[in-house]
């Protein structure tokens, strides 16, 4: 689990490029798929990136068009800034919220900063709209335990440079942008050197137990208040604005972009911090924005699922990605592996294939998948992730069942004259079933530990908990994906056990 | 009458080094040829061209008039019995279903399949009741009469037999070889049994062929072998195993 969470944990830092840290409540997946195969009116698809904010702005959003009779669906943390923008270019989502600052430094990947009129230029050639700011702006900011600040008559940044033994964890994301960390030092000429890379959650933790003095974090941020923390000034202006945006396609129908407009200017950094904390405190995110509309007449609808009806929930989504993926695995793999058992350069290239794509990492290969044209930010994918992540064992172990078959045995199954086909089906695949079963079944319990990945994508599964457990640090919340994931994983390796006894002939089990 | 099995300067070569030079050799109808020689010295390389698990370099077969090519081998290789040492049973099917393999491919009847079976445990004198176990359950001597019936079960013209009693402890093997011989004269049986030991070269063979080095050094009776050797390596190759044997 723990090499699962680090993994994780890196894969968030930089697949979040606003990697705030973030709250994956209950993405309703399940109850999207079978809402786009129900409703005759197609819903607005509104997209949010992994943390809290993101996800109370699109339950605005989503309530927003729903109170003008618009249906809307929120497919919560889909994942980083180019996952959502590139789910927008490809219409898999109508309208996400972005900032300002990361329009322009990531998707128009310019240094200057831009006015609000020239950003909304540039985007026009995408087919892509933005209101005006919501009211905010959240930008990046150092923050440090507010005592300590005062004990050291630390204030701003630049103060920082009076005391190089603090220690600065930065999370990996914020060290690798362009307006992150070695910009701001040479900005402010500080001269610290004790810099460690922590993920964001987990830098609250460090920082309140003293392992690290100073972190990045968000100036809307409610762990700041809640820790009792101090943002430091940026007196020289170094970070660009971040102000809250809508992002949405312009072919998107004119009542719903009129009552995205409608929110620009209503939520100022005092309401947004509530709004967060209101998120992270309940953990429901719909209840958060809902206080957003306290003034209006409508009323909560969204009533929270309780905890078994979120496990079956998972539980359903993560045996469709693992079993519909080593179904997958194992209709390729098997054919695959036989021709691999014939040697030669055919065999050698598939059995190379196979093993490049185990070795590429999981998170690697969700990422390397999703801008491709067919795949995006879906459950495709993610099966198709797993599916190559579970070829390898299959196609390894079919392989060698087959070349382990001695030669004497081969060569009677010849001189018996028996077909090809015949030969293949009734003597040389049954003598091999130990092997290729034993390979199955390593693909399958892969494939269900690797399935926890799917979340990162917004696919699902017990990923889901564990990854909004991350985020919030809350260890329950990560037990309530882990383990059922750990049992899953048991149950499946005692079946395969049980169905060796059914598949495996039993003259080979004598 | 002609030979059921002409071999004609047939050769086959391994990497660098000839594993048979070119021969001629006939397995007459109705009579066991036996194949005998040094290890290495190419005889089960000619088994083994014959039923076309080695394709030949060079030289030709020719099974009952026709010859042997790769279009016709599967064919033909219904009508040719095989038999190895271990007995190359096929681990995950019981001995019933072993030796039905075949018959059961070619959509004999369970009617037609039932009778030859029990024929042919009566023949290599195996109990019925063993047929429904796998080979692993089974002892060294049985497992090689369930193969011998493997072999029979479609009544073929040619039976290759390749060391088959190789692997057998000697009380287990005097009494196969005795059961072997006895099944070969009731059936007919034209057969070509590769050994190494002199001993039951004599005992089977009508016909023995000395091979050494991939080549055929002489072919004849035992007595011919004995009294009139071709060169110093047969009179050499039978001291040897006569001192064995006396040892």
């Amino acid at each position: 689990m723990k090499s699962f969470v680090r993994l994780t944990l890196a894969g968030m830092a930089r697949s979040c490029v606003r990697g705030h840290r973030s709250a994956l409540s209950l993405p309703m997946l399940l109850l999207f798929f079978s809402a786009t195969l129900c409703f005759a009116a197609n819903p607005v698809l509104i997209g949010s990136k992994k943390f809290t904010e993101s996800y109370v702005l699109g339950e605005i959003a989503k309530r927003t068009l729903n109170e003008t009779g618009i249906p809307a669906e929120h497919r919560q943390g889909m994942g980083g800034t180019i996952i959502l923008w590139e789910a927008l270019r490809g219409g898999q989502i109508d309208v996400y919220p972005e900032y300002t600052g990361t329009i322009a430094q990531e998707i128009l990947k310019t240094e200057r900063q831009l006015s609000v009129q020239e950003i909304r230029d540039a985007l026009t050639k995408f087919g892509v709209g933005m209101t005006e700011p919501l009211g905010f702006n959240n930008t990046y900011a150092l923050v440090m335990r507010r005592n300590e600040a005062q004990r050291l008559g630390i204030r701003t940044i630049g103060d920082l440079g009076k005391h190089p033994e603090l220690k600065i964890g930065l999370t990996h994301e914020f060290l690798d942008r362009r307006d992150g960390w070695q910009p701001l030092r040479q900005r402010y000429s500080l001269p610290q050197l004790n810099i460690v890379g922590i993920d964001h959650a987990l830098g609250y933790a460090a920082l309140a137990k003293g392992s690290i003095d100073v972190k990045d974090a968000y100036s809307t941020d409610a762990k700041i208040a809640e820790n009792d923390l101090v943002a430091l000034a940026d007196s020289f202006d170094f970070f660009p604005k971040y102000d809250a945006v809508f992002l949405f396609r312009t072919s998107l129908r004119d009542d719903a972009i009129g009552a995205l407009r409608g929110v620009a200017g209503t939520l100022d950094e005092a309401r947004m911090v509530r709004l967060n904390a209101e998120a992270e405190r309940t953990k429901n995110y719909t209840k958060a924005a809902n206080l957003y509309f306290q003034n209006a007449a409508g009323s909560a609808v969204t009533a929270g699922e309780s905890f078994w009806q979120k496990l079956v929930r998972w539980t359903l989504r993560h045996l469709e990605l693992a079993g519909f993926s080593l179904l997958l695995s194992i209709i390729t793999g098997i054919p695959l592996g036989i021709l691999a058992s014939r040697g030669g350069a055919i065999g050698n290239m598939i059995l190379g294939f196979a093993g490049v794509m185990q070795t590429v990492p999981s998170l690697a290969l969700l990422a390397l998948l999703v801008p491709l044209p067919f795949f995006g930010i879906s459950v495709r994918t993610a099966i198709t992730a797993l599916f190559l992540y579970g070829l390898l064992p299959i196609v390894r172990n079919t392989a060698s069942g087959l070349q382990d078959i001695p030669r004497s045995l081969r060569e009677s199954a010849i001189a018996l004259g028996l077909t090809p086909a015949a030969r293949l089906w009734q003597i040389y695949l049954p003598m091999a079933s130990r092997s290729i079963l034993s390979g199955i079944k390593t693909s399958a319990v892969i494939n269900v530990g690797t399935a926890t990945l799917a979340a990162l994508i917004g696919a699902g599964g017990y990923g889901e908990p564990i990854l909004s457990g991350l985020n919030l640090n809350d260890h329950v919340t990560i037990l309530e994906g882990a383990i059922p994931a750990a049992l899953l994983a048991l149950i499946v390796q005692w079946s395969f056990d049980l169905l060796d006894r059914v598949l495996i002939p039993k003259g080979l089990r004598l | 009458m002609s030979a059921l099995v002409q071999l004609l300067a047939v050769a086959k070569r391994y990497a660098d080094a000839p594993a048979l030079h070119p021969t001629d050799l006939s397995i007459e109808r109705g009579k066991t040829t036996v194949l005998i020689g040094p290890s290495g010295c190419g005889k089960s390389t000619l088994l083994r061209v014959i039923i076309g698990l080695i394709p030949p370099d060079s030289g030709t077969i020719d099974f009952d008039a026709s010859q042997i090519t790769p279009v016709n081998i599967e064919m033909l290789r219904r009508r040719i019995g095989y038999v190895i040492q271990e007995g190359g049973l096929f681990p995950h099917l019981t001995a019933r279903a072993n030796i039905l393999l075949m018959a059961r491919h070619l959509g004999k009847s369970d009617e037609e399949m039932h009778a030859r079976l029990l024929e042919l445990c009566e023949l290599t004198r195996f109990p019925e009741n063993l047929l429904a176990r796998y080979p692993l359950e089974l002892s060294g001597g049985q497992r090689q009469r369930v193969s011998l019936m493997r072999a029979l079960m479609l009544s073929p013209e040619l039976l290759l037999l390749d060391e088959p009693l190789g692997a057998l402890d000697p009380l287990v093997r005097a009494s196969l070889q005795k059961d072997l011989k006895e099944i070969f004269a009731r059936l007919c049986q034209t057969a070509l049994l590769v050994t190494h030991d002199l001993a039951e070269a004599a005992y089977f063979g009508d016909d023995i062929v000395l091979m050494n080095e991939g080549r055929v050094v002489q072919q004849g009776s035992i007595t011919d072998l004995r009294e009139r050797p071709a060169n110093p390596f047969v009179s050499e190759f039978i001291n040897a195993q006569r001192s064995v044997a006396l040892a």
